[in-house]
């Protein structure tokens, strides 16, 4: 199994591992319920270095990602980042990824481990002067979320971070010259900062070596993603669902052909919230009823830590399904009352 | 780490007899594993629990996880306070989190020693 280059690091912190997209992975330190408090009230750390790094460069660059990407990569202006999606022929999802535009001719291309190769391999910058370069074997990712972030990570650069959010700039971190992009997956502010493998682990020690600082794990990260709304390729996300079908239609841009384009069809199915009573929380896989019938499966749940009542994401097959309405889950055997409400579950105040 | 006058199952939960009634929780090995309890569904005052025999569920912030009898008997007693504070458990597994009072004639000879159940989970 794969391990990132801060797994070190983790053992030394009592680190529980999981194995997660072929990586062995921290899944908490101590309390994940505590890691997930870190990141929504002060800053939690995370290393996500299993994470896809794939550089598009050249003159050609934004212009081939246009004819790949649901949308344009040659309107993200130089240090602005946007959410994107490869698609297959059929308009089944590849990966959903961060595109990131560092300068004109290069773009960061970021991909979950598990789809690196596959949105590697689909990349082929053929009749367009670029090449594609997949780099996660030389880049390390960690991710300081939470409402400290900015003041913790000020205390150790060059100059201020100014950049707003969905941008990335070039900072020099205590020695190390990093990319830090006010990105993330937890719903709150924070940032995620790429930089090489050797610099990683004085990163890691810089940043952690804070009190307001947290060490998390991927449970963390997924019951923060899970409130916040955030889909989970594998989980919200596959490649047999379509942008729309998960909510993320408008994220499409329109336009004479991208790939995928002709695969596009009305929606079959619905991505709902889905909100509950008591302490039992909904899991994936779990039957989605209504009026008796199956009309789709939970695909995230958990009994949320922020909130303190069950959340989760479903399909439905009922295309009408609108919040307010009631549905029952099978929770292993007793069907329990949930209400469909807006994503997220969860958002920030400020 | 684990009490050495308990007894202990191969699916993680611990037994300590008092005369005829047996208090029964799940390990720290057990407790660690999970990850934070955010649920527990625990067998009723009254009911016969078998050896093995699944009598209820724990559920953590990331898994739902099958709760085993180490022993039969009838259950005298429920823990109230770890079902409302199934935190407890993390806490406090071999103590304060425990989980049932079994009323009991015969422990089955399977259960293990502290040492030896230390062996097994290395």
């Amino acid at each position: 199994m794969n391990k990132t280059t801060l797994y070190n690091q983790h053992a030394a912190l009592g680190a529980t591992f999981t194995d997660f997209g072929g990586w062995e992975m921290p899944v908490r330190y101590g309390s994940d319920l505590a890691e997930h408090e870190a990141v929504r009230n002060s800053a939690g750390l995370f290393d996500i270095s299993h994470m896809g790094e794939i550089v598009v460069v050249g003159a050609q660059a934004a212009d081939f990602l246009d004819n790949k990407l649901i949308n344009l990569a040659s309107k993200i202006t130089s240090g602005r980042a946007k959410y994107s999606m490869l698609l297959n022929e059929s308009g089944g999802i590849i990966d959903d990824l961060i595109v990131y535009r560092l300068s004109e001719e290069e773009v960061l291309i970021v991909a979950n481990a598990s789809n690196k190769d596959a949105v590697s391999a689909d990349l082929v910058p053929t009749g367009f002067d670029c090449i594609v370069e997949d780099q996660s074997d030389k880049w390390s990712m960690i991710a300081l979320q939470g409402p400290k972030s900015l003041e913790v990570l000020d205390r150790f650069v060059s100059e201020p971070i100014t950049i707003g959010y969905y941008s990335i700039g070039r900072y020099i971190l205590g020695e190390s010259e990093v990319l830090i992009a006010r990105t993330g997956y937890t719903g709150e502010d924070g940032f995620e900062i790429y930089c090489q493998n050797d610099q990683a682990e004085s990163i890691w020690e810089t940043v952690l070596n804070n009190p307001e600082v947290t060490p998390c794990g991927l449970a963390s990260r997924d019951s923060l993603r899970l409130e916040a709304g955030m889909p989970l390729y594998g989980h919200e996300l596959d490649d047999n669902t379509q942008p729309s079908e998960a909510g993320l239609g408008r994220a499409v841009v329109d336009r004479e052909a991208f790939q995928g384009k002709s695969g596009l069809r009305e929606p079959t199915k619905k991505l709902i919230g889905l909100k509950g009573e008591g302490k039992r929380a909904a899991r994936q896989g779990y039957a989605v009823m209504e009026d008796n019938q199956q009309v789709g499966e939970v695909t995230s749940g958990i009994l949320s830590p922020t909130l303190g009542y069950p959340i989760a994401m479903a399909f439905t097959t009922n295309l009408e399904t609108k919040p307010g309405d009631k549905l029952m889950v099978d929770i292993r055997g007793n069907n329990q009352e949930f209400i469909v409400v807006e994503l997220p579950f969860y958002k920030r105040v400020n | 780490m684990y009490p050495e006058n308990y007894k202990y199952s191969k699916e993680h939960e611990w037994v300590s007899v008092d005369g005829d009634v047996a208090t029964v929780g799940i390990t720290s090995y057990a407790a660690d594993a999970l990850g934070d309890v955010v649920y527990l569904d625990l067998p009723s005052v009254g009911a016969s629990t078998v050896y093995l025999k699944i009598c209820g569920e724990i559920e953590s912030t990331k898994s739902v996880s099958e709760l085993y009898s180490p022993i039969d008997g009838e259950v005298v007693e429920v823990n109230d306070a770890v079902s409302a504070n199934p935190e407890m458990v993390n806490s406090d597994p071999h103590g304060e989190g425990w989980l049932f009072k079994v009323k009991f004639s015969e422990l089955s000879g399977e259960l293990m020693s502290a040492s030896d159940y230390q062996k097994m989970v290395g």
